[in-house]
């Protein structure tokens, strides 16, 4: 549905699109959405987590007809929207620990299967330190058996919830609450980077896909045809954390296109281990608006320029764009 | 009709008479067998509709139970020492979100040193994790008690831990007789949750619960395991109507009768004690055996009463808290607080040390005549210890 209409301007990746047909908007500027995390949650205000949730689960409802359940786990997204006796969730939804999420989603699952119930169908969601550390075994474990699971990653780059720790999902340089910004090499070291799409794509899934909250048409596509599909499906959602990053609270859209058009971020889909769909960056950016515009970032300009991180950094981004072909050079999309 | 049976054969032939629709564990000894079995009751359709889910570690085992069992499903699972050990967080969320999963422990040591052999380390460890915890003396038990667990596990929505000792019972082949399928579906009845993850009737579980709200939630799980006492009981006569069998109780006693030493243990040593028992009876000298079935929540009414009459009590202890001695014997203690009681323990069979006759023999001689420390270890390998200790490795 979204291959008639693209969406190359600034303000056409927003909510309403008046200028479209009911068909092409988005699921969340229509009235009847359902609100499956509805008002009155904890969260930060600019929070894009929050965003992203809204909307990948509204779509996943429309997607299902409403027959949907929600594994969580622990992280900021549990605990703001569930302070007892209260909840933010308009679906069923069940928190279990950190680290199983996608095992606990398993299960339900499985149940649903053994009791002829498999029009319902599973999301289980979580934060990068319930995905990409602590609950990595379990994602690992539901990907190998290919069970019938869509797993989302609300990637804010750090344990927020705790207090602004690293985690394997914090890019080099980032200051932390335990990557402080002191010393010669300040903020988080330089490693190899733990790319969980790309391990995903490795475990040959249905579907791996990236999306930020930048672009809001595109996270709502990649929901739908995840929930087109059955299996094991991964979807990694840059989510920009105002707190964590320092950025103000009104630019969690803006940081997160920077993300996309400098190249840090790449937005692609990938079915059976193969990549089917790469967004192109149209107005490429280097990375140093990006970083500017986060406080995490700031020992990289003051009290002198950091030319060589930055430069490091650059060269990450550059490295994305030839690996995914992300300014169309070699003819693709 | 009784059959010459493995023990963990004859587990996995209980379990799936009880319909169970969602089953997961991941291999470790000596708790294989059970899963073994289970997975090819699956595999060939005779458990229809039942999901067997091979996972990744103990964690997510209990993890998939958790979520199937959160779903409605009736749920098994199995582990044993380590395994225990690495689920131990899912356990203390399984029982906090009240599902009633049934799980065997093969009860084995813990590491270090690494030791695959048999002792109650791994389920004592974990005895405040708020499931039901009952020890099977012998295989006819174990397959007894893990039909009554699914009935109580879910008429109180708790979680349920069938205690068997690994190897001794696990696998040793014995005469068992199964329950048919027709006296377990009537008496295990179909499974209805408390309540279930339903698109239609959208409920969270497992919200965020803080200091206005935990104590009180604590205090109705301490009720629900203090009601565990009136239903246990209650259950296993209704099991013994079924099927003829006894049905689990809280504690067993035997040979009570003018006995002033009584011995309290728990699972297969139960056994060897009683004939060592009814050789000392043979010679004149009369002492009692305790056995703990329910060993969480702790009976200590029912101990209480059957420890009454005895003089001296020994604690055979499967299991060490390093520093103290016993976990039992702090529970058998408070049971017999205000009483003048002489309580004594004795650590027995730790890694799966055989516990003999001969030695069992003596040692209750010996508790007979007071001989006895407060914490005694049976069959302690003295010149080894002084080795060990000459050469450092002791410290």
């Amino acid at each position: 549905m979204t291959t008639d209409v693209k969406f190359y301007q600034v303000g056409s990746f927003a909510v309403g699109n008046r200028l479209l047909s009911r068909d092409l908007r988005t699921v969340q500027s229509e009235e009847t959405r359902a609100n499956a995390l509805t008002c009155g949650h904890r969260a930060c205000r600019g929070c894009g987590e929050a965003l992203g949730a809204r909307y990948a689960l509204d779509t996943a409802i429309e997607a299902t007809k409403g027959k949907l359940v929600v594994v969580n786990a622990t992280g900021c997204l549990e605990v703001f929207t569930t302070p007892y006796p209260e909840s933010a969730w308009q679906v069923p939804w069940l928190h279990s620990l950190f680290g199983n999420a996608a095992a606990v989603a398993t299960g339900v699952a499985s149940a649903l299967r053994a009791q002829g119930r498999e029009d319902i169908r599973v999301v289980a969601q979580g934060g990068d330190g319930g995905t990409v550390d602590i609950g990595f075994a379990c994602l690992s474990g539901m990907f190998e058996r290919n069970d019938d699971v869509l797993y989302i990653c609300y990637d804010n780059e750090g344990y927020m919830n705790t207090g602004v720790q690293r985690s394997a999902a914090t890019p080099p340089a980032a200051r932390t609450a335990t990557t402080p910004a002191v010393g010669p090499e300040p903020g988080n070291r330089f490693g190899q980077g733990k790319d969980v799409p790309a391990i995903a794509m490795a475990h040959r899934i249905p579907y791996v896909a990236t999306a930020t909250v930048a672009d809001l048409h595109d996270l709502e596509a990649k929901v739908r045809r995840a929930m087109e599909l059955r299996g094991a499906r991964y979807l990694h959602v840059l989510v920009p954390c105002p707190l964590g990053w320092a950025t103000e609270s009104d630019e969690t859209i803006k940081i997160a296109r920077l993300a996309t058009q400098t190249g840090l971020f790449p937005v692609f889909a990938a079915e059976n281990g193969d990549v089917v769909d790469v967004t192109p960056i149209r107005h490429h950016v280097p990375v140093d608006p990006y970083l500017e515009a986060q406080g995490r970032y700031a020992h990289l300009f003051a009290p002198s320029r950091r030319a060589d991180v930055i430069a490091r950094i650059q060269a990450e981004a550059d490295r994305n764009i030839v690996r995914y072909d992300l300014l169309g050079r070699r003819g693709g999309t | 009709m009784p059959e010459q049976l493995e023990g963990s054969v004859a587990v996995a032939r209980t379990v799936a008479r009880c319909r169970p629709q969602v089953v997961c564990a991941y291999p470790i000894t000596p708790q294989t067998h059970i899963v073994e079995g289970l997975s090819v009751l699956v595999r060939e359709g005779s458990l229809a509709p039942c999901e067997f889910v091979n996972v990744e570690s103990e964690f997510a085992a209990l993890s998939v139970a958790i979520g199937a069992s959160a779903t409605g499903a009736r749920t098994y699972t199995a582990t044993a020492s380590q395994g225990l050990l690495y689920m131990a967080e899912a356990l203390y969320n399984a029982s906090g979100l009240g599902l009633p999963i049934v799980m065997t422990v093969a009860n084995r040591a813990i590491g270090a040193p690494i030791n695959i052999w048999n002792d109650h380390s791994d389920s004592m460890s974990q005895r405040d994790c708020g499931w039901l915890q009952l020890f099977a003396e012998d295989n006819q038990q174990a397959v007894d008690l893990h039909v009554q667990a699914f009935r109580i596990a879910e008429e109180l929505s708790v979680p349920v831990m069938v205690c068997m000792d690994g190897f001794v019972l696990t696998h040793a082949y014995e005469q068992v007789e199964l329950p048919t399928q027709e006296q377990v579906d009537a008496f295990v009845p179909l499974y209805q949750p408390r309540q279930v993850l339903d698109p239609q009737a959208p409920i969270t579980i497992g919200a965020m619960v803080g200091p206005e709200a935990f104590t009180e939630v604590r205090y109705l799980a301490h009720e629900t395991q203090l009601r565990a006492l009136e239903v246990i009981p209650r259950i296993g006569a209704e099991y013994a109507e079924v099927t003829g069998r006894p049905g689990g109780a809280l504690v067993s006693a035997y040979n009570m009768t003018d006995a002033d030493i009584v011995v309290v243990a728990m699972g297969s040593v139960l056994g060897t004690l009683k004939d060592t028992v009814d050789e000392l009876a043979a010679d004149g000298t009369q002492v009692g055996v305790v056995g703990i079935t329910t060993y969480r929540p702790f009976p200590a009414a029912a101990v209480r009463a059957a420890l009454a009459d005895a003089a001296r009590v020994v604690v055979l202890e499967r299991a060490i808290s390093p520093g103290v001695g016993g976990p039992l014997t702090a529970d058998v203690r408070g049971a017999l607080a205000g009483l003048s009681t002489e309580i004594v323990t004795v650590v027995a069979g730790l890694g799966g040390r055989a516990i003999t006759r001969p030695s069992l023999r003596a040692m209750l001689l010996e508790a007979g005549r007071g001989a006895l420390d407060l914490l005694t270890f049976l069959d302690l390998d003295l010149p080894q210890i002084q080795r060990a200790q000459l050469t450092g490795a002791g410290r």
